[in-house]
């Protein structure tokens, strides 16, 4: 059964304990810039959409990677960065339609969500329970994915 | 079914993969001329800058795994087609397909110069020219680099980085004048000066003879400087000559249709060969990219295995890192009739942020000094979404494209 985060805007309150939980499991310091999921912030509307990889079927930055660098995680379905053959060429990140592979200057490598290997940070760390890590057939990932399927030049 | 895939780069290792995936029994041939697993081009400045050995090059890692797939790996060179026979011939022997994938690449172009044939001048396009460039760019010694286009930019890192004193020589009046405008080209090249990298623009080689230090290079102002090594980067032409006579029709590469289809049924093209379906002008281009040979590979891999996927076009759109400068550009990034354009240039900071509209939709981009999420603007062009008062928004600001974005897709209320 494979799970996906749920994001839920809605139930937000832009708190960004994702983004610490998140760099803290990955990089070992409290550091929303070095966070792979981010809470955007519309502050007219009072609004906080938290925002990382749905990792997609089409996995564009997969498939644009030269060097097989990205792979899936059989366990998760996570599409994973193996930093040991990551040249940081940088192809995946304008590859991803979503903008959620990023180049990290301080490694020279790039970086995106890998589900935590199952257990992802920022869901646990979520007070209001915006993230959640459920069953894949009720996220309205579907949504996402749709929308995945329609900006694609090449489905 | 027989397939036969010529050219065993990203673009036709991917559609190897592809065929396989949808066809189990097919008997899939992997032709390449190198006498090397299949490894990406793109990889090199990276080898070159010591970050990876050869095998970190290699387009997929485990050794087994054409094997594993039942793709069969042979090496050599094709020297024609018989497309009525449907046969293709190669050094040795020649092979029969039901289908053919012409992924043949390009090859880098010598200007009519005097002296390119002189030991000590080399392309940046091979392992072996890799090879040979490693042997020359020594600490300290004096390179030459001609050309500063894409390929060019990205191999004057890889030589910036091996601490050897170099001379960047480009005929345009900037760096990258395909894929950025006059603002973005002088914040490189300032960007480059400053890290000691000498960049003449404007200025051509007109001749190389031997010098002292190996050779030397004259300049179109009259001035003559000396190389250890003249690496040559200036175009690269489609690897078309073995077709000569086959009927396959080609402009600046292999004119493919939307199903990667060349002139003549059953045989395709996709890669930097292929003229294909542009998505920005709708045209057929050779856009000769990494993600585009492979979009391309595997849409013809589709199409080979029986399934009728066509093509909306490939996204012109390349990623850059000067010595610590990250830039990029997308799509029609020197603006469309009837469009508009919102800019925002930092001199000081290396910044810079020029998007293209038509209406409120993104159309094109060019971007230095980039911050998190570029994959955006990707999925913003390749969409059409519409932005609504977002556009308004980023009139007044470009730097607000990531909150654009999330705002008018990803964010919505159920
Ligand atoms: C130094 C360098 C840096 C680059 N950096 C980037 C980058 O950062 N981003 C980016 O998007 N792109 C980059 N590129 C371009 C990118 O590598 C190419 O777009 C990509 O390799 C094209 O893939 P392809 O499969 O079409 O062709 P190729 O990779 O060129 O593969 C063609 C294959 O066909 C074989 N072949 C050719 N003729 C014959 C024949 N007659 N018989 C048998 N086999 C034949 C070749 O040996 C080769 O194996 C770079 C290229 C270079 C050289």
């Amino acid at each position: 059964m494979q799970r996906s985060l749920m994001i839920e805007p809605v139930k937000c309150t832009g708190c960004k304990q994702c983004e610490m939980a998140c760099s803290m499991t990955h990089e070992g310091v409290f550091n929303p810039a070095r966070s792979r999921i981010r809470v955007f912030e519309f502050h007219a509307e009072a609004r906080f959409v938290p925002y990382t990889c749905t990792q997609c079927a089409q996995a564009w930055c997969q498939q644009a990677c030269p060097v097989e660098a990205i792979s899936v995680d059989a366990a998760t379905g996570a599409k994973v960065v193996k930093e040991a053959r990551c040249v940081g060429c940088k192809v995946c990140t304008i590859a991803c339609p979503f903008g959620t592979v990023n180049y990290v200057r301080a490694t020279g490598k790039v970086a995106k969500c890998d589900l935590c290997g199952g257990d992802p940070a920022c869901a646990k760390a979520c007070p209001t329970q915006a993230i959640t890590y459920v069953d894949s057939d009720w996220t309205g990932l579907e949504r996402m994915r749709a929308w995945a399927a329609k900006a694609t030049a090449t489905a | 079914m027989k397939a036969v895939i010529l050219g065993a780069g990203p673009a036709g290792v991917t559609a190897a993969e592809t065929i396989r995936a949808h066809n189990p029994k097919a008997r899939i041939t992997l032709v390449g001329d190198e006498p090397h697993p299949p490894y990406g081009r793109m990889a090199i400045p990276y080898l070159l800058s010591g970050r990876i050995d050869e095998a970190g090059t290699h387009l997929r890692a485990d050794p087994d795994h054409y094997r594993n797939l039942g793709i069969t790996l042979k090496t050599g060179r094709a020297l024609g087609l018989d497309a009525k026979a449907r046969t293709l011939a190669l050094e040795k022997g020649e092979l029969a397909y039901d289908a053919l994938l012409i992924a043949t690449g390009a090859k880098p172009v010598k200007p009519k110069i005097k002296g390119l044939n002189l030991p000590g001048v080399h392309h940046c396009w091979t392992l072996a020219d890799a090879r040979a460039i490693a042997a020359l760019a020594r600490k300290g010694e004096p390179v030459v680099l001609m050309g500063a286009g894409f390929i060019g930019t990205i191999i004057l890192e890889a030589l910036a980085l091996r601490g050897v004193s170099l001379t960047v020589v480009e005929q345009a009046d900037r760096m990258v004048p395909r894929m950025m405008d006059a603002k973005a080209g002088a914040l490189l090249k300032r960007w480059c000066q400053a890290q000691g990298v000498k960049v003449l623009t404007g200025t051509s080689i007109a001749g190389v003879e031997k010098g002292p230090k190996g050779l030397a290079v004259t300049l179109s102002t009259g001035k003559t400087i000396p190389a250890a090594l003249l690496v040559v980067a200036a175009g690269v032409a489609p690897n078309i000559g073995f077709l000569k006579g086959s009927g396959v029709k080609a402009k600046q590469g292999l004119l493919v249709d939307a199903h990667l289809e060349t002139s003549l049924p059953g045989i395709f093209a996709a890669g930097d060969v292929a003229q294909g379906l542009d998505f920005t002008t709708g045209a057929l281009a050779v856009n000769a990219i990494q993600p585009g040979a492979v979009a391309q590979g595997r849409l013809a891999g589709l199409n080979m295995a029986g399934e009728r996927v066509a093509d909306r076009g490939q996204l012109a759109m390349n990623v850059l890192d000067t010595l610590g400068l990250v830039s990029a550009s997308f799509g029609a990034w020197d603006g469309v009739d009837g469009g508009w354009r919102s800019a925002a240039l930092d001199r000081d900071n290396f910044r810079y942020t020029r998007l293209e509209f038509l209406g409120d939709r993104l159309v094109g981009a060019n971007l230095v000094g980039i911050g998190p999420h570029v994959g955006m603007v990707r999925g913003l062009i390749e969409t059409g979404t519409r932005l609504g008062a977002w556009a308004k928004t980023l009139k007044r600001d470009p730097n607000r494209l990531p909150e654009a974005y999330v705002a008018t897709l990803a964010g919505r209320r159920d």
